[in-house]
């Protein structure tokens, strides 16, 4: 009897151990925090990385593998002419607020998006919209211009989730959307905290709750991941540590790929390099091998042009810019630059920017050219660097999908005007065959990868750790987002 | 107490030597980067071993010296230089506005935190070696400034300076011929411990980005790029860390055995 008992309660308190094991919140390590909270009105990553898929949703949204798929647009049917899209909406979906969602807001968000005076930083992803039509309570009539085979994929950007007129005003401080997360409260240098939706249209989240929190220091991020105050951490930014989590089956570590195609940015519009002979030159003074193992240590694929390795048509055109000292040295002197020259190498926090900025001056003294290096904080760097385009070099990564279109904008910070490039940008958008459209992007990364537009060094690897028993969360990053509606607890 | 004056000359020395040897020759050239060799332990070949990107870190050390000895030694001379004119004046003019105006400065550059306003005076005109040296350098303004006043006063009732002045010397005279002689000693030490402090100040501007720019090496920025490394290559912090706190440990002893050494009031109670 007494044995009875003792097995009755130790049974209880395995019970109760359980139940206080069965985790439903998590903490999530992000380094960099969104300046406000309104994905519609900003170039921050940072905004999507915590509001994407789990406060906002778009008509199409990306899988973890970059597929897009039905969001808040139950299906779609495309007209003959590729021109008018019908998206048939989903039923029963309410914003947080508890307005209803319908088309009205649908058109709303499309209509803000592609205004005037909007404040989108992607308005290119609307651009070719002619009109937008409420075809009935759910269901939306959009008219292209032209043949888009983009548009899907345009729709399910972080910058094209629906928002709702009723609560667009306060959206950069309480941002209502309609995902499986309602936003809940924003310490500011601190943390963001997310509650379940329970109204949610969907599959509910699994987690109850999920705070960002905000730690810009490496040093203080490997802490915090090693303390365990934080459960995730995406984008992690210290590659040199992952040996140690690796090698403690407390983490686990993922590492996958990304849409960040990591470029020494040339200001093409600057004397020397509006010459493409030191362009060239200084494409071939770089060794992206050195780069990738020094600054990321191995992380990372080596591209050529400005395309994710991993997408189906990407070209490998590293051979037009491998790694010739000699052969860079022989470009300067045919434009002139027998002695080299100095320029300037502004470079933003990331480490694969600051550390992949020293090697490369390295290696670019070492054909003669000079550099002044400047590390420079975001804020600093979007000011001078990318509005201002007062620089010589710089480092960056561009994390968007599919982004190759940006040398089709000769005001892009880099500034690279090239008809030829933007006829093929005009072909390749109006294009719906797949084909052709494989053809005409093969066309466009040789274009910018013959005009050595930009120095390319590297596909930026996607690095998560996390603690090991945490599930579901992604392991390649198709866009900037922290996608945790999936993510669980292992039992 | 000539212990002192012996460990901190031969740190000083020895840093000193090392600074000024780095400008003909270095084990290896410190702006080639050889990423196949990074993160070596201290070997032969390294003696101190190699950093993350595989430049080795004697090299690093002995020019990182250089940048720190120089940004240090200029700071101080900026300090003395503006400082002690300013401090004989307020003490030539003592009660005066003059005295008041320069005395009331002084207690203004005083009531900021020093490092504070240096990352302030670099973020706002830009980092980099020379903005460091400046920032470093105003703040050893007020402290030269006092103490060449205060060193000063009591001078002024002296007999030999009533001398002077019955020989018919202007006070800007009396200052330099007959007053700064007499405190020369204060201010040396004074000089050796503030140049202890721009090592410190200078370090700590490059450890948060804001002094000498890459690749230019510097002891802080050493520090700073070694901090997610620490359990991997622990000999990345270590040799930095040692070099600056032996540098400092160094100047201040230095600065100790000096006063002892130079001070005529020690000396006689020692005798």
């Amino acid at each position: 009897m007494k044995l009875l008992r003792i097995g009755i309660f130790a049974a209880l308190i395995g019970v109760s151990g359980a139940i206080a094991q069965a985790r439903d919140s998590i903490v999530v390590g992000l380094q960099l925090e969104p300046p406000h909270l309104d994905p519609t009105s900003a170039a921050a990553g940072a905004i999507d990385q915590v509001l994407y898929a789990n406060v906002f949703e778009g008509l199409t949204r990306f899988g973890p593998d970059g597929s897009v798929n039905p969001g808040l647009a139950e299906s779609w049917t495309i007209s003959e002419s590729g021109t008018e899209y019908t998206f048939k909406l989903r039923t029963g979906v309410t914003f947080h607020d508890g307005t209803e969602f319908d088309a009205k807001d649908v058109k709303f968000t499309l209509d803000r998006a592609r205004d005037e005076t909007s404040q989108n930083a992607q308005k290119g992803l609307f651009e070719g919209i002619e009109a937008v039509e409420v075809s009935g309570p759910l269901e939306v009539k959009v008219t292209l211009q032209a043949p888009e085979g983009n548009f899907l994929f345009n729709m399910a950007w972080g910058d094209a989730v629906i928002v709702a007129p009723e609560s667009i005003g306060d959206i950069k401080q309480k941002p209502i959307g309609t995902g499986a997360f309602r936003f809940k409260d924003w310490v500011q240098g601190d943390r963001i905290e997310l509650e379940r939706n329970p109204e949610y249209w969907g599959e509910p989240a699994r987690l109850e709750s999920a705070v960002f929190r905000f730690i810009s220091d490496p040093t203080a991020a490997f802490a915090a991941v090693m303390a365990e105050d934080v459960n995730a951490f995406p984008a992690y930014p210290a590659p040199e540590n992952l040996p140690q989590f690796e090698a403690d089956p407390r983490f686990q570590v993922l590492v996958g790929s990304t849409e960040g195609e990591t470029i020494l940015a040339i200001n093409n519009k600057m004397e020397p390099f509006d010459d493409i002979r030191v362009r060239r030159a200084v494409a071939h003074a770089i060794d992206r091998k050195a780069v990738i193992d020094g600054a990321m240590f191995g992380l990372g694929t080596p591209i050529g042009t400005h395309f994710a390795p991993h997408h189906p048509d990407y070209t490998d055109l590293t051979a037009l810019s491998q790694y010739d000292p000699a052969l860079a040295i022989q470009l300067l002197a045919e434009a002139g630059f027998e002695g080299g020259f100095t320029t300037t190498l502004k470079l933003p926090p990331p480490s694969y920017a600051r550390r992949g900025g020293e090697i490369i001056a390295a290696q670019l003294r070492a054909v003669g050219i000079e550099t002044e290096i400047t590390n420079l904080e975001w804020a600093q760097w979007l000011e001078e660097v990318f509005r201002g385009k007062n620089f010589g070099l710089t480092i960056v990564s561009h994390t968007e999908p599919f982004d190759i279109g940006i040398y089709a904008r000769p005001d892009y910070y880099f500034q690279y005007d090239s008809v030829k490039f933007q006829a093929v940008m005009t072909e390749l958008n109006t294009e719906q065959d797949p084909a052709k459209r494989s053809e005409w992007l093969a066309a466009a990364q040789r274009v910018i990868s013959d005009d050595y537009v930009n120095g390319y060094l590297f596909q930026l690897a996607a690095i998560t750790v996390a603690d090991a028993r945490l599930r579901g969360l992604w392991q390649d990053a198709p866009t900037q987002a922290t996608d945790l509606t999936g993510v669980y607890w292992e039992p | 107490m000539k212990g002192n004056l012996v460990i901190g000359l031969a740190l000083t020395a020895l840093f000193a030597t090392a600074a000024l040897l780095s400008f003909v020759w270095v084990p290896y050239d410190v702006a080639a980067i050889d990423v196949a060799a990074k993160m070596q332990s201290p070997s032969t070949a390294h003696l101190l071993g190699t950093d993350h990107l595989g430049r080795d870190i004697l090299s690093m050390l002995m020019t990182g010296a250089r940048t720190s000895i120089a940004v240090a030694l200029v700071a101080v001379g900026i300090g003395m230089g503006l400082g002690v004119p300013l401090g004989l004046a307020a003490a030539a003019r003592r009660g005066g506005w003059l005295d008041e105006l320069i005395m009331r400065a002084n207690d203004l550059v005083f009531a900021f935190p020093s490092l504070l306003i240096a990352i302030m005076i670099t973020a706002v005109f830009g980092a980099g070696a020379v903005n460091a040296i400046l920032a470093i350098g105003i703040f050893n303004i007020p402290v030269f400034a006092r103490l060449a006043r205060g060193a000063a006063l009591p001078l002024w009732q002296r007999e030999f300076i009533l001398a002077a002045r019955v020989a018919g010397k202007g006070p800007a005279r009396i200052s330099a011929e007959h007053i700064l002689p007499n405190i020369t000693n204060l201010l040396i030490v004074q000089g050796t411990i503030q140049f202890s402090l721009g090592i410190l100040a200078e370090a700590g501007l490059s450890y948060v980005g804001l002094g000498a720019q890459p690749p230019l090496p510097s002891w802080g920025r050493m520090l700073a790029d070694s901090q997610t490394m620490t359990a991997i290559a622990p000999h990345m912090a270590i040799f930095p860390g040692m070099a600056i706190l032996l540098m400092v440990l160094g100047l201040n002893l230095l600065g100790d055995g000096l006063r002892d050494a130079l001070d005529p009031r020690l000396r006689r109670r020692v005798t």
